[in-house]
């Protein structure tokens, strides 16, 4: 049953706050930096006022925070932070720790062009320089559904056949401080129904004994947290995780589902959200704010016959390559849009995993092309997604060579 | 007032050896090596060892201790990283608080105990050590200082004393060892003025767990510097531990004394105590260098009596403004 809800103006920052506050995690430790500052002083009122029972902890920096997030997670306790841009960077170490000790940490990201030269705005190499340390990783569209998106990492984290650390982005000041009319629940124990009161710490068999897998110190054995694992078990610690982040595709679809019967909204099947895909010749494959401009662009040329499509991944991490193949397969062009920088490749991460995934394709697209866009917070008008949808058209006619990768928007 | 006078336990050497041991053997700490002997003290000092959560930094402690799928820890026990073992513990103490708010946790909260060498204090930790000291988070950090990166094989590091030969400072024909004074961890912690401050030594282990109970009783941060001996790194015979322990208290190299956050003051105990009241009883810092290989070439092959005498100034200086601190002159 759909539960009541209210509608607030809200930017994507204040949707996290907001999303924090309904859930109400027990540990939240933060530093503040552009474009992230927003979750963390709105979070700090509800703390300041008393709205929350969570322990905020004002740390010195991005890798305290995220260290602090070990120690609490570990402890048994809910636990969640946000950062961006260099701060992630410099996460980055303590980001394989997390998911190596299998803590399902919440971590909001808006995304911002990370240094140098220094920037505040976005792209989404923050959150690609850290794709191969295992953590969850959903790229939102909007302030709602960085909202919705928060309250469900929760859910797909803490799951005892995932327990992995989860990555919920969102663009940095194109979300992340664009207000819209965002629904909230008007009832906070809607989404502590949704996620549980409290953290369900999972028991694990040890020596014999039924213990929480937890510091906590009247465990009959106690825990040992981070050991130091040699060549003769590293690589199982590795394979475990590996086993874990492959249930995560089934979860994040059912906790979709789930939500959907609370909230009356979901994003496609979780993993990815098609728009006109199924009868396209033309699909753009994207993530982030920019699927939205894409689609209002493409109703345009719908309009006038034209058979495109928009593929938003929402799910980078694990990547939903099995979607992906299932739903590019037979496309006459295929183009995929990296917001990221892409140094000395063939082409942007979005695009090369796409590429992976359709290889084994019998069927493959035709067509397969990448454009990098928007690095810094540069802009991606509809005029840009027109003349690139335009080039598009005439490679599907034959009229224009198809290329690996190109860029939009910026001074060659 | 916060420190050992306010302490009421003393116990014997026979009950303190007759409370269990948390720290389990089949570790694969050295011979000789000060730190095992450092975690039982502090463990065993504890008003209330079996509430007990444990914060390690990367070290030689952690990784000898744990090695998968074998533990020494019969305490719940967590390593993170080498430089963040304070905002850990900041984490673990926040959690604890949460839980409580929330009904989930019943009970005194657990003490978290934080066991950090000197790489992982002096230098790459020492942020987020005063990150956490200056929160206030209810935690007893316990800094073993064997004075060098003794894990990944006795480099150089900012708690190595001067003209100590170490892989990244030999001593050299030009250089004699670390050129560098050893930086005062005990006054930058005191600093912060909400945390009690103590140095401890395993040698004169009544002082030591009265000043882990001092720390517990406190309700702050607390910072517990032991001096930690390492044969390995030191140069010297494993048997000499205790004897090169007792020396560096006795030269003053390493003396006795804690800081209390609440009248902010220095009081100098014990052995150092003693010798602030009887100045005869120094010993002189050469009995304490000979004894180690780090410290060879001050006396071989040949004995370079300027540079021992400049340690000894350096010592008497370091003395005199401790004592100046603790109202002694």
């Amino acid at each position: 049953m759909v539960a009541e809800q209210v509608e607030m103006l809200l930017n994507g920052d204040f949707a996290v706050a907001w999303a924090w506050k309904h859930v109400e995690p027990d540990v939240v430790a933060a530093f503040p930096i552009t474009p992230q500052t927003l979750i963390v002083e709105k979070f700090s009122e509800f703390v300041a006022n008393g709205e929350v029972r969570t322990q905020f902890v004002s740390v010195e920096s991005e890798h305290s925070a995220i260290s602090a997030m070990v120690g609490a997670a570990a402890a048994g306790a809910r636990a969640a932070t946000a950062t961006a841009a260099n701060g992630l960077q410099l996460m980055h170490e303590i980001l394989y720790i997390v998911s190596s000790m299998r803590l399902p940490v919440m971590l909001g990201v808006a995304n911002r062009a990370v240094s140098g030269p220094i920037n505040i705005h976005c792209d989404h190499t923050d959150a690609m320089g850290q794709r191969d340390a295992g953590w969850i990783m959903i790229f939102t569209e909007d302030a709602q559904e960085a909202y919705d998106t928060t309250i469900q990492a929760f859910k797909i984290a803490e799951n005892p056949e995932i327990l992995l650390p989860i990555m919920v982005n969102l663009d940095g000041f194109l979300i992340s401080h664009t207000a819209m009319n965002v629904k909230v629940f008007k009832d906070p124990k809607v989404v502590k129904d949704f996620v549980g009161e409290t953290r369900p710490v999972p028991k694990i068999k040890l020596m014999g004994e039924e213990v929480e897998l937890s510091l906590n110190p009247r465990n009959p054995i106690p825990v040992t947290f981070g050991p130091f694992a040699y060549y003769d078990y590293y690589f199982e610690f590795k394979r475990q995780q590996i086993e874990a982040m492959k249930k995560v595709p089934d979860v994040v679809e059912r906790v979709n589902d789930e939500y959907y019967e609370i909230s009356g909204r979901k994003y496609g099947n979780g993993r990815v959200v098609p728009w006109n895909v199924d009868d396209a010749d033309i699909v753009a494959v994207v993530m982030g704010s920019a699927a939205g401009t894409m689609r209002y662009v493409a109703r345009k040329y719908r309009e006038r016959g034209v058979k495109i499509g928009i593929l938003r991944v929402r799910m980078f991490r694990p990547f939903p390559w099995r979607d992906l193949q299932e739903l590019l397969r037979g496309k006459e062009v295929v183009a995929v849009f990296d917001r990221t920088q892409d140094q000395g490749v063939m082409g942007g991460p979005l695009f090369l995993e796409t590429l992976a995934a359709l290889y084994y394709l019998d069927d493959r697209p035709r067509n397969v092309v990448n454009y990098v866009f928007g690095l810094g917070g540069r802009d991606f008008p509809p005029e840009l997604v027109e003349k690139v949808f335009d080039e598009l058209i005439r490679i599907k006619d034959g009229k224009e060579k198809p290329f690996v990768k190109k860029y939009v928007g910026v001074r060659e | 007032m916060v420190g050992v006078n306010e302490v009421k336990w003393t116990p014997t050497l026979i009950e303190l050896a007759r409370k269990p041991d948390y720290f389990l053997p089949g570790h694969r700490m050295c011979a000789g090596c000060a730190a095992p002997v450092i975690v039982k003290l502090t463990l065993k000092a504890l008003p209330d060892p079996d509430n007990v959560v444990v914060v390690n930094a990367t070290g030689c402690l952690e990784v000898a201790s744990t090695i998968y799928p074998y533990t020494s820890w019969k305490r719940p026990w967590i390593h993170n990283a080498f430089e963040n073992a304070a905002a850990t513990a900041s984490g673990v103490e926040a959690a604890f608080k949460a839980l409580k708010a929330k009904g989930v946790w019943k009970g005194d909260l657990p003490t978290v105990v934080v066991f950090g060498g000197d790489g992982g204090t002096y230098d790459i930790g020492l942020q987020s050590l005063s990150g956490a000291l200056e929160r206030g988070h209810k935690l007893i950090y316990v800094l073993y200082d064997n004075e060098a990166y003794m894990n990944t094989g006795i480099q150089r590091c900012s708690s190595t004393p001067q003209y100590a030969a170490t892989t990244t400072t030999p001593a050299g024909r030009v250089i004699p060892g670390k050129p560098e004074w050893k930086k005062p961890i005990g006054f930058i912690v005191a600093a912060h003025h909400n945390v009690y401050v103590a140095t401890v030594n395993p040698y004169f282990w009544a002082d030591f767990v009265k000043k882990i109970r001092a720390a517990a009783e406190y309700e702050g941060p607390a910072f517990i510097h032991a001096i930690s001996v390492c044969p390995r790194g030191w140069r010297h015979e494993s048997k000499l531990t205790m004897t090169i322990s007792r020396l560096a208290t006795e030269t003053c190299l390493h003396p006795l004394w804690e800081f209390d956050p609440e009248t902010r003051e220095y009081r100098i105990t014990d052995r150092s105590l003693y010798i602030a009241k009887h100045p005869d009883k120094k010993v002189p810092v050469e009995e304490y260098l000979k004894l180690q290989g780090r410290f060879r070439h001050l006396f071989k092959p040949v004995r370079r009596d300027h540079l021992i005498k400049e340690i000894q100034e350096k010592v008497d200086k370091e003395w005199e403004y401790l004592l100046r601190l603790a109202g002694f002159k």
